[in-house]
Parts: structure tokens; C-alpha cells; sequence
């Protein structure tokens, strides 16, 4: 058990006793010795600061004490100096007053002779984080920062960025960051280390490592401090650019082996933002970090492949390169570490394997667990064994996971059998697997039967031809030997929906209605009822019985979905039992592809942060982080390296407007047809993202006056369609496709006006709204040998460029555009592949709600290029 | 950025406890504990290293029977942490020697001062051993090793034999020796994990190392090492051509499928005579590690037959055959074997401890079951998982020479 109060710790040993006398006691003692200038003084006092600490540690509350401890703080002896810094620190917050008194100390330590006391004291005089107290700080760090010893500069960085939480104005109105930022460029002792030839010697060595870690510190504080400024200044947005410019990245590129382990991955993380102006600079860059992917630290080694992997997104083959480079350096990395250490790297396999599952196909022998493994791992590796598994290593993949379902370890061995099937669902030769899954069933273990159950369920949904195999097998299943629900309600929607095949089908479902009372799960009584109906309309003179046993005992249900359930099926069949066959039973199709449970605008995000907990929690980073908690690096997309669209609009001449919003009326029907065969082909629709209702409430609050103005025009149109809607709900033979109503309609404004700051700075702030891939027609890839030509078409469809760059056939292009009459922009990310002829784009949206419609009138005037 | 870090003991005491951000809400490591204790309650289950609860994300590493934890409230690398963590145990247990319980209580205050060094408002500063010494005033209070039972990974580097004596690696790097000399010693080992799957008729299905070349130094001064590893030593299998490999494998040659090495190691002679050059840093570190998968001799045969005797009754003969050669002998083997979860009674004969290569052993087990068997034994049982130590032999045949100038 946790100890939940401080008092369950105690006594745990000699040196760590607990309670109030013990406080009490301790102060007797500090006080005794706070004068004293005996010879043993300060080894008395070790042993009482000691015990002070050792409650503290212990969440016993020794704040009582401050004041005996500030007394006893007078000393020359280091080791007293550190202990008591360490306590006044914990408690300066809630004793200020008090905190003040060791003010002095510290500020005379602060200019002592011996660097290390001076780090020291600066260390803990910035760790206060007492308000009043920061006009103490301000002079003492910006001492610091030009002191003569590289210790002392390095904990005076981390120190500005302490006191900016204390007190932005301070730190900033000190000029602090400009301080920081030509320390980070200039250190002198980082300096040191740019000479250094091959054969460094012990004492340069250690030199540059401090030195390193100045400029490191310097880094963080100055993310930190810029990160949170941004939100509030402009400035600050285009200070943080500057360190992601090319000039500070290569300086630090150059220097990366002289920091630390630590330090490296910090250079690496802000290098992976960095957007290089042409191929040559990725290739540069990724010989430089080439020896990186061989460091035994695996963070090194992940935040490299970050960068590899980011820089060459807009190069399909040198991105598979990456792939087959970087395979090798983390299957070591997953044997050579704790198995925490290889959990996290596995997670980061694991998506890879996601993503290009023919990549790792030949390497499944590195996926299969090991006894010793911990169920974290093996559970992992499951997963990437089913995602890896294809026609020529199927047979051994199954084989090996066969063995794990008789494994001890019942998790295990239910995951396993999880993943049998999931490769049945995914391949199209299922025959061999089926067999091995119906073995299963043989095994005559309870939880391998329910499990299988399961999958023989959902096998047989995607597969029917296969039914009369299974249905063999899962009739001489008796129901009374599986108890879990989930598998029981497999067996019986089995027994429902293939009842003319089941010879004994009916007879079967009535004993389980006979056993009503003792079926505790809801979900199996449901399935019970919903089986019965289908078996009644197959074979009714048989289960004629059971259906009125079945729908009194679920009248009489506590349950109120079950007895919703009967009641429903009760009316229906009153009514005509011709219209409740066609809503029980109707002619199924079989089941092409299972929901994927995550969009793939959700999968590249967590894509985009790679080498992060997004990896291991397999979501993106806002689902679980506070707005305020977000990385530096979150909003960080960079517009600095594309050139500037070379045609930009003149003003908007309102004399134009009249005849050009009559324009926007024509665009906007033909739009709607488009909207319509976009819908009815279904695949593009299934969009309207988690992202833009999530995005937080500052952005909700700007966007209320344009959406009322966007949906009113639009709604009366589309009243007859969500009618047609509602009788879809209840399933009475509308034979409609199951479209979403399709997104009001949209025109833009002609000329709207936009400048590349204010652009940045909103795809900096929103969040995405959609992404999508769309392709091109034909003739418009051929077509598009520049940039220009398609700015100047988008520009006839009233959406602007602001930024395009690119080679062919990879062309990179920033457009906006916005609603006529409204305020809200629309910003799109296109990029544009000639050589497949599609093209992916990301819309953020002023306005979440429309970035749908706009979506579609975007992609409708992209496929249009070149058509004309 | 880490907010706070703690080490727990087994049963949720804390041993050390550092804020370093003070954003994290109260009672976080009593969270982080019950979390841990009572993950998945029902399937017995093992908490990942990495978890959120309430927006508090919880990285921890389990080192000697301790938690070493971290939180942080954003979206950092999950791999810096866990190595940070697993470092700061290291050079814990370089200052201490021995790194458990009852020596991090004794010497919780050096802790502090080291953690003070390690991390600063939550970012990792530096994890070297030799550059933290300048700036550590306590002095390490020395706990007895011997009685204790070495755990984790690195318990091995410590159990070895006359080579290579217990108290020698266990103690201190930085704390002086009582007759206030120092001995200048370097230890090197090459650690091996074997993975190798057989089939029920002998056939090897999988086969995989994972080595480490591991190094204690307690030379002052920093001298240059050089180690000197085969001459035929070759990295990377040319993708799936298994011809290449099958005839060099015959060549005896040792072929790594890939490896990674230490800061320190400066590889600029590696490719021409396969030698690492290196300045050994204080303390114990992993050289090099590296990973093969080409074919090779496994130390050990094993094969196990479970066979029914009766309704409710079995018969487990496991055979263990050493392949090595007679002048090497394995030690501290631990051979497990689960047998199905109805067995009630085992009786077992077992033959003398320690194996000498070429030998072969046999262990009968008697098992009685609480119920009938359902005819499928052999997917119940199993599988045989060994572990064992032999001093002076590794699979691999991967070698090295120090050579100091």
C-alpha cells in the first residue's frame, strides 16, 4: 500500500523518523547549534540538517523550522551550504519573509572566489520563486552570464528562464534573453572546442562539455522564454524563427559531437524544424548526423531519425532510404537496453511498422517475444506482428503466435489470439488461419474459446463463404462452458445469424432464454433477443416458444436498453412482421473493410511528433497536454524558406465587387455539384475532424459571429435533406447511401488581403482543421512545370498564394483565401506531387465549421487545373 | 522538461524526493505508486514505463528493486527520460558502489547534491561521472555488498568469478580506498543475451544476440585506451542475400548485423584494423553493443518431453546438453519451466550444480494435476527458459584485446 499519510513512513530506518515532537526536537537542536563555534559544530549540524531533509524526503512538513535553519546557515562548510540551500528552497514559497533573510548570504556567495560556491548560490537564489524577492535576482544573473567560469554561465541560463516564471518583466525588461541569445552564439569556452583537433585531452574535454552546456542552457531558456512570449508578442514569434534560421542551425550542427549526449538531442529536436532551402542542405545535414544513428544513448538515435525522417517527407524515395537506414541502428537499440529503454524505441518501430509495413516484413523474427520480456513489450510486439504480416510471412507469423495462445501468461495469450485473427481479417487467403483458429476451439480452455469466438464472429462477417466450416465447429460448442460476455454474445449472434444452417439453433437459444434470470450482462441479453428474432424469421415454428419466452422475460427486464429492445421488436412485429424481417434480417453484405478506430489525419500527426509521448500514448500531443504545457517546438510550421508568391493582389477596388460576387453566385452552384458527386462516392466525407472541436476554447470564441453568418443562407436548402435523414435512422427501406448532408455552400471573397506575417502567425496559432489528399487531373500535372501556373489559376478561383517553393515533382505551396463578406481566412498547405498527380492539403480554418465546404471548393478548383 | 524526480522503494516509501519545477499537484508519487501497484488489477499485469494520469505524465525505469521516476507536464521524448533515468542510477552506483535500498538511504544526501548537478529546473545537464566529481562535496558511506543480492541488469558484471572479484566492482569510483591507495584497475566484459527458439525435433528456429562490450574504469589520469576487436569482424548483413552470409559464417568469421557505441569511442581507425579507440571515462559504461543474427553454435541443447503417465499425472524429462568445450564450466544456471496452472505436486531429481562443457544432464519431474488433462500438455508446458553465466566463453567468438599506450 502507498503511504498516504507521512506518518505510514516512519520508522522505515534510523534516519528517517516522523512526527511533530520530532519537528520540535529539531529546532531545539538547530538553535543550540546555531551560535556555536565549537571545533565539531559543523558536523553536528550535518547530522540535524540531514535529519531536517530526511522528513522532508519523507513529506513531513519541517517548514517550522525555517527560521533555525536560516540561522544555522552561516557556514563555510559546503556540504552544509548545499543541504540547506536544498531546504530553503523546497520552502522559500511559503515563508518569504523569512526567505529574505538568507538574501544576503546567498548575494555575498554569489561573488565568492570559487566558481563552484558561486554557481551554487546563483542556482539556489533563482530557485526561490519568492516575487518580491526578484529585484535580488536580476543583477546577480546578468553577472552570471559573463562570469569568467563556464559553470556559473551555465546555471545562469537555466536562472533567466527561472526568473522569467517568477517574473516576465524582470527577466525581460533586464534585456536577459538578448544576453542569453549572444551567449548561445559566442560562449567562449564553446568556442574552445570548435579548435580542438581529433585527440582532445582529458582537461579540454571537460571544458567543452560545460561549455557545451552553456550554450544547451542557453537554448532551453531561450525556447522557453520566446515559446511563452510568442503567444503575447510578435516579436518574440520571430525571435523564436531565428533559432531555427539556417545560420544558428548549422552553427550548432557543426559543433554536435562536443555536447553532451543530452545537449545533442536538444540541437537535433530544434534541427528536425528546421527547413532547409534546397536538397543539397538535407544531404548535408543528414552526412553530418549520419554517425548519430550509431550512438548507444537511444534518444540521440531517435531524435536523429527524426530529423531524417522530417527533412525528407517532400522526397519519396530518399525517404524509403531513411527507412532502410535506420531499421538496423533501432532493432539494436531495442536489444541492447532496459526493457523500458526498449519500450519506447518499440513504440517508435511500431509506428514505423504503421506506416510501411512492407519495410519490416522480412525483420519479423526481431517481433516474436521473448519469455523474459515484460507484457508492456510483448503486447507491442503482437501488434507489430499482425501490422507486418502478408502473403510470404504469414504462415511462420501465425505459427509462432499459435504457440503463444497456450502461453501461461493469460494476457498473452489472449492478445495473441486477438492477433490471429486481425491477420485473418487483413489477408485474402484466410484458409490456413481459419483451420488454426478453429483448433483453438478444441483447446477447451475457457478464455481461448471466448476469444476465438469472437474473431469467428467477425471472420465471418467479412467472409461468409467461410461459414460452413466454422458453423460446424462453433455448434459443438456448448454455451454453458463459456462465461465471458463477450464471447457468449459471439456464440449467440452466431447461433441468430445462421440459424437455417444450425440444426439445433433453436433449441439451443431457448435454453439460454430459460437461463434469463442468471445472464448477468446486458450485452448477451441484448444478443440473446436480436437471435432469437433473426431465428424466429428462419425457422418459425420452432422458436415460435422461445420468442414469446424471450420478449416477456426482456418486457420485464431491469435493463433499459433490453427492455427497450423487446419492446421495440414487440411493437414492430405487431405491426407488420413483414417490416420487422426486413429490420432484423435484412440481406447482409459482407463487411469489406473494419472501421479503422484512427483517422489519418490523427496518424500524421503523431507522425509529426515523432520521438515524443504522442509516439507511446499513440495519440497527438493536445488530446493529453494543457495549451500551456505544450512543447516549444508545437506551432513551429516555418514559411521563411518558400519564396514569397511573386504575384501579390492589389487592393481591392470596390467598384469590381457588385459584378464579381455575382461571379462568386455561378462559382458557388457549380460547387454544389461537385459537393454532391464528392459526397455520394463517400470516401472523402468521412472528415469532419476531431481537431477543430477540439481546439480550444480561444478559438471557439473568435469564430461565433462568421459561422451564424455562414450557415443561415444555407440552411433552408438543405431541411428536405435531413428529413430524409431521420427515416434513414430507422432503418425502413430508404435505400439511401448513407451520405452526410453535404456542407453549406461557400464564396469567396475575390481579393482578399493577407500579409505573410499576419499568415504565419495564424498557422502558427490555429489548429489544423482537415487534411486530405486529393489528386489532380491529367493534363494539370503535366501542366505544372512552375509554381506560377497554378497560383495563377487558384487566383481566377479567388484563393491566393502567399509562399510556393519546390523541384519538380515536388512543388510546396501556402494559399488563403476568405469568405465574401466575413473576416474568417481559410489558409491551406498544398503539396503537390506531378508525378502521382495528387496532391495532400491541410486547411486551418478562422472558422472550423466551414473548413469543410471550403475543402471541397478548393479541391474542386485543383482538379480543374489544366482542364481549361 | 522534467518536473519532479523521486526514487521509491518497494513499497512506496519515498528515498529521495526533488521538485524541480513545482507545477506538478501534491501527492504525485502516491499517485505514480497506486498506479503502478494495482495496473490492471485482474490480469495481473505489469504498468508500462510510461503513463498519463491527470494530465501528469509518469516515466519510470526499475533499477535494483527501486522506482526511479520523472513527471513532466509535456509532450517530451519518453526515450531521453528513461535513458536520463537509467544514467542517473549508473552514476549513482558509481558513487556508491552498490546501488540498492539500503545504500541510497544511507547516503540520500549525496544524492540530492548529485540530483542537484544531474538536472537543473528540468532539464539534464550533464551524467558524467568524472565532470559531476568537481562538483560533489559528500563523501559515499559505503554499505556491505556481499550480503546482498545483486539485481538488474548489471548484476551480472558483478557476479563474476576469480577474474573478476565482487568487492572489486562494487565499490566506489570515486570514494578513496582505506589504505588510501588507489588501484589503477579496468574492467572489460563482453555480456552476451542468447535468444535461440528450437522445435520439438532439435531444428533452430531463431537465433539472436545481444551483446554489450561493458567497461568499469577506475584509471586516474584518463589514459587512451585501445581495444582491439577481431580482425575479421564485419558489420551489417547485405540484406537478405543469405549466400553472403552463409559463406563467410563457414569462415568462422564473426558478422554483426549492427552495433552502436559510446560518446567516447572515436572510430577512426575502426574500418582499417577494427580497433576503437577510447579515453575511458570514470565509471561503468557500455562500450559498444551490437546485435547478430547469423547463425551460431548455442552453448546449450536443450530439449524437453512432457509426456502423460496416468489421468492426472505427468512425466517431465528435461535434457541439457553443454556444446562448449571441457575446459570452461557454466555456473548459476537457472533453468524455469511452467508447468499448466492444475498441477498440484512436482517432485523432481536434479543432478549436481555446475555444468562442464560437454557434459549432459537430465532432470525428471513428476507432476500431479488437480484435474484431468486434456491431452494438450505440451502447449500448457513450456516454455524452457535458462539463464546462466560462463565466465571466459561468449557465442558469439567476438573478441578484443587492451591495449594501452
Amino acid at each position: 500500500m502507498a503511504p498516504t499519510a507521512p506518518t505510514a513512513a516512519k520508522s522505515a530506518s534510523p534516519s528517517q523518523p516522523s512526527g511533530k515532537s520530532e519537528v520540535a526536537d529539531l529546532k531545539q537542536q538547530l538553535r543550540q547549534l546555531a551560535g556555536s563555534r565549537a571545533p565539531d559544530a559543523d558536523d553536528q549540524r550535518r547530522d540535524v540538517f540531514k535529519r531536517v531533509i530526511s522528513c522532508m524526503t519523507a513529506g513531513i512538513d519541517v517548514s517550522a523550522a525555517f527560521g533555525e535553519m536560516v540561522l544555522c546557515s552561516a557556514t563555510s562548510d559546503v556540504v552544509l551550504k548545499k543541504m540547506c540551500y536544498l531546504y530553503v528552497g523546497v520552502h522559500a514559497r511559503n515563508h518569504p519573509d523569512l526567505a529574505l533573510l538568507t538574501i544576503n548570504f546567498l548575494q555575498r556567495d554569489c561573488h565568492d572566489q570559487d566558481p563552484t560556491i558561486r554557481g551554487l548560490a546563483l542556482r539556489s537564489l533563482c530557485s526561490l520563486r519568492v516575487p518580491n524577492l526578484v529585484e535580488y535576482l536580476v543583477s546577480p544573473l546578468a553577472t552570471g552570464l559573463k562570469d569568467p567560469s563556464a559553470y556559473v554561465r551555465m546555471i545562469a541560463a537555466v536562472g533567466a528562464a527561472k526568473l522569467y516564471h517568477i517574473s516576465a518583466t524582470a527577466c525581460l525588461d533586464a534585456d536577459l534573453p538578448a544576453a542569453l541569445k549572444a551567449l548561445m552564439l559566442s560562449d567562449p569556452d564553446a568556442q574552445v572546442f570548435g579548435l580542438l583537433v581529433c585527440w582532445p585531452t582529458a582537461g579540454s574535454l571537460f571544458k567543452s562539455v560545460i561549455g557545451g552546456q552553456v550554450v544547451a542552457n542557453c537554448m532551453h531558456a531561450l525556447q522557453e522564454i520566446w515559446t511563452l512570449e510568442a503567444a503575447k508578442s510578435e516579436e518574440a514569434a520571430r525571435e523564436i524563427e531565428t533559432l531555427y534560421s539556417k545560420p544558428v542551425v548549422f552553427y550548432l550542427l557543426n559543433r554536435i559531437k562536443e555536447f553532451s549526449e543530452w545537449a545533442q538531442c536538444l540541437v537535433l529536436e530544434l534541427v528536425s524544424n528546421f527547413l532547409p532551402s534546397d536538397n543539397n542542405e538535407i544531404f548535408d545535414i543528414m552526412n553530418l548526423l549520419e554517425d548519430r544513428l550509431q550512438h548507444a544513448n537511444g534518444a540521440v538515435v531517435l531524435a536523429t531519425i527524426k530529423v531524417f525522417l522530417h527533412l525528407t517527407m517532400s522526397m519519396t524515395d530518399v525517404h524509403q532510404q531513411v527507412y532502410e537506414r535506420i531499421k538496423a541502428p533501432l532493432l539494436t537499440l531495442v536489444g541492447a537496453g532496459s526493457p523500458e529503454q526498449s519500450y519506447s524505441v518499440l513504440c517508435h518501430l511500431h509506428l514505423l511498422v504503421m506506416r510501411a509495413p512492407m519495410l519490416f516484413s522480412s525483420d519479423y523474427k526481431s517481433f516474436y517475444c521473448q519469455f523474459s520480456d515484460p507484457s508492456y513489450v510483448k503486447k507491442l510486439k503482437l501488434e507489430m506482428l499482425t501490422a507486418i504480416a502478408n502473403e510470404s510471412n504469414t504462415y511462420e507469423i501465425v505459427t509462432e503466435l499459435c504457440e503463444y495462445a497456450g502461453n501461461v501468461d493469460v494476457p498473452i495469450a489472449r492478445e495473441s489470439i486477438r492477433a490471429v485473427g486481425k491477420i485473418a481479417l487483413q489477408q485474402y487467403d484466410v484458409n490456413a488461419i481459419v483451420d488454426r483458429l478453429l483448433q483453438f476451439l478444441e483447446m477447451d480452455k475457457e478464455y481461448v474459446t471466448a476469444e476465438t469466438l469472437v474473431l469467428v464472429k467477425d471472420l465471418l462477417r467479412k467472409y461468409p463463404q467461410w461459414s460452413h466450416d466454422c458453423i460446424a465447429v462453433v455448434g459443438n460448442i456448448s454455451s454453458k462452458n463459456i462465461q465471458e460476455p463477450k464471447g457468449k454474445a459471439a456464440l449467440i449472434w452466431m447461433l441468430g445469424e445462421y440459424s437455417q444452417d444450425m440444426h439445433d439453433a433453436p433449441y439451443i437459444l431457448e435454453s439460454l432464454v430459460e437461463n434469463w434470470e442468471e445472464e448477468h450482462s446486458p450485452e448477451v441479453r441484448l444478443h440473446l433477443l436480436t437471435a432469437v428474432m433473426k431465428c424466429f424469421f428462419k425457422r418459425p415454428p420452432e422458436t415460435q416458444m422461445a420468442l414469446g419466452a424471450t420478449l416477456t422475460a426482456g418486457l420485464s427486464d431491469t435493463h433499459q436498453d433490453v427492455h427497450d429492445r423487446a419492446l421495440f421488436y414487440y411493437r414492430l412485429l405487431q405491426y407488420d412482421p413483414a417490416v420487422a424481417e426486413r429490420v432484423v434480417n435484412p440481406p447482409k453484405q459482407a463487411v469489406s473493410v473494419f472501421a479503422d478506430t484512427q483517422s489519418s489525419e490523427i496518424k500524421d500527426r503523431i507522425f509529426d511528433e515523432f520521438n515524443s509521448l504522442s509516439v507511446v500514448y499513440q495519440k497527438p500531443s493536445y488530446m493529453f497536454t494543457d495549451k500551456e504545457h505544450r512543447g516549444p517546438f508545437e506551432y513551429s510550421e516555418d514559411l521563411t524558406n518558400l519564396a514569397v508568391g511573386a504575384e501579390t493582389t492589389e487592393n481591392t477596388i470596390s467598384a469590381q465587387r457588385y459584378q464579381e460576387s455575382d461571379n462568386d453566385l455561378l462559382l458557388s452552384t457549380s460547387d454544389k455539384e461537385d459537393n454532391a458527386t464528392a459526397t455520394s462516392n463517400g470516401s472523402s466525407a468521412s472528415t469532419y475532424n476531431a481537431p477543430s472541436d477540439l481546439s480550444g476554447p480561444s478559438l471557439l470564441s473568435s469564430q461565433i459571429p462568421s459561422e451564424t453568418s455562414l450557415i443561415n443562407p444555407g440552411a433552408p436548402t438543405y431541411s428536405s435533406q435531413s428529413n430524409f435523414s431521420l427515416d434513414d435512422l430507422l432503418g425502413l427501406g430508404v435505400p439511401q447511401a448513407s451520405a452526410p448532408p453535404p456542407a453549406p455552400a461557400l464564396t469567396l471573397n475575390s481579393k482578399p488581403v493577407l500579409d505573410p506575417g499576419t499568415f504565419q502567425k495564424k498557422w502558427g496559432q490555429l489548429a489544423l482543421s482537415l487534411s486530405q489528399e486529393c489528386s489532380l487531373s491529367p493534363q494539370g500535372a503535366a501542366l505544372l512545370m512552375n509554381p506560377q501556373s497554378l497560383i495563377r489559376h487558384m487566383q481566377n478561383n479567388y484563393i491566393q498564394c502567399i509562399a510556393s517553393g519546390g523541384q519538380p515533382p515536388n512543388y510546396k505551396f501556402f494559399f488563403y483565401a476568405q469568405k465574401d463578406g466575413a473576416t474568417a481566412f481559410f489558409l491551406v498547405e498544398c503539396i503537390v506531387n506531378t508525378a502521382s498527380a495528387k496532391a495532400q492539403i491541410k486547411v486551418k480554418a478562422d472558422d472550423g465549421t466551414a473548413a469543410e465546404a471550403f475543402s471541397t471548393l478548393f479541391q474542386s478548383a485543383l482538379s480543374k487545373f489544366g482542364l481549361s | 522538461m522534467i518536473s519532479q524526480f523521486f526514487v521509491l522503494s518497494q513499497r512506496g516509501d519515498h528515498i529521495v524526493f526533488r521538485d524541480y519545477r513545482g507545477e506538478v499537484p501534491k501527492g504525485s508519487a502516491e499517485i505514480f505508486f497506486r498506479k503502478v501497484k494495482f495496473w490492471n488489477d485482474d490480469e495481473a499485469e505489469e504498468a508500462p514505463p510510461v503513463f498519463n494520469v491527470d494530465g501528469v505524465n509518469y516515466i519510470h525505469v526499475k533499477v535494483a528493486g527501486l522506482f526511479f521516476v520523472v513527471t513532466t507536464m509535456v509532450n517530451v521524448s519518453p526515450s531521453l527520460l528513461l535513458e536520463l533515468l537509467q544514467r542517473i542510477a549508473r552514476v549513482t552506483k558509481d558513487y556508491l558502489g552498490v546501488l540498492n535500498e539500503d545504500s541510497l538511504r544511507k547516503n540520500f544526501i549525496l544524492v540530492y547534491e548529485l540530483l542537484d548537478e544531474v538536472i537543473d529546473f528540468g532539464y539534464p545537464q550533464t551524467t558524467s561521472t568524472e565532470v559531476l566529481k568537481s562538483y560533489i562535496f559528500n563523501e559515499p558511506i559505503m554499505v556491505d555488498a556481499g550480503r546482498l543480492p545483486p539485481l538488474g541488469p548489471a548484476a551480472m558484471f558483478m557476479q563474476g568469478t576469480k577474474r573478476m572479484p565482487g568487492t572489486a566492482v562494487t565499490k566506489s569510483v570515486v570514494a578513496t580506498e582505506p589504505g588510501g591507495k588507489k588501484r589503477e584497475e579496468i574492467f572489460v566484459d563482453i555480456i552476451e543475451r542468447i535468444s535461440v527458439t528450437f522445435s520439438s525435433s532439435g531444428y533452430i528456429l531463431t537465433s539472436e544476440i545481444d551483446g554489450t562490450i561493458q567497461m568499469k574504469s577506475y584509471l586516474t589520469g584518463n589514459p587512451e585506451i585501445r581495444l582491439a576487436l577481431n580482425e575479421d569482424l564485419s558489420i551489417g548483413r547485405t540484406g537478405s542475400s543469405s549466400y553472403d552470409y552463409r559463406s563467410s559464417s563457414g569462415g568462422g568469421a564473426v558478422i554483426l548485423d549492427d552495433c552502436n557505441f559510446h560518446e567516447s569511442v572515436h572510430l577512426d581507425s575502426f574500418d582499417i584494423d577494427r580497433t576503437l579507440h577510447l579515453i575511458p571515462p570514470d565509471g561503468e559504461f557500455a562500450v559498444m553493443n551490437y546485435r547478430i543474427t547469423q547463425e551460431f553454435k548455442p552453448p546449450f541443447r536443450v530439449t524437453a518431453l512432457i509426456e502423460e503417465a496416468g489421468p492426472s499425472r505427468a512425466e517431465v524429462l528435461l535434457k541439457i546438453r553443454a556444446d562448449f568445450s571441457a575446459n570452461v564450466t557454466a555456473n548459476t544456471i537457472v533453468v524455469q519451466m511452467p508447468v499448466p496452472s492444475y498441477t498440484m505436486r512436482a517432485s523432481f531429481e536434479l543432478e549436481a550444480g555446475a555444468i562442464v562443457g560437454g557434459s549432459e544432464h537430465t532432470l525428471r519431474a513428476k507432476l500431479t494435476f488437480s484435474q484431468e488433462s486434456h491431452g494438450n500438455l505440451t502447449k500448457e508446458a513450456g516454455p524452457v527458459n535458462m539463464n546462466f553465466t560462463i565466465p571466459m566463453y561468449n557465442t558469439s567468438k567476438l573478441q578484443f584485446s587492451v591495449i594501452q599506450d
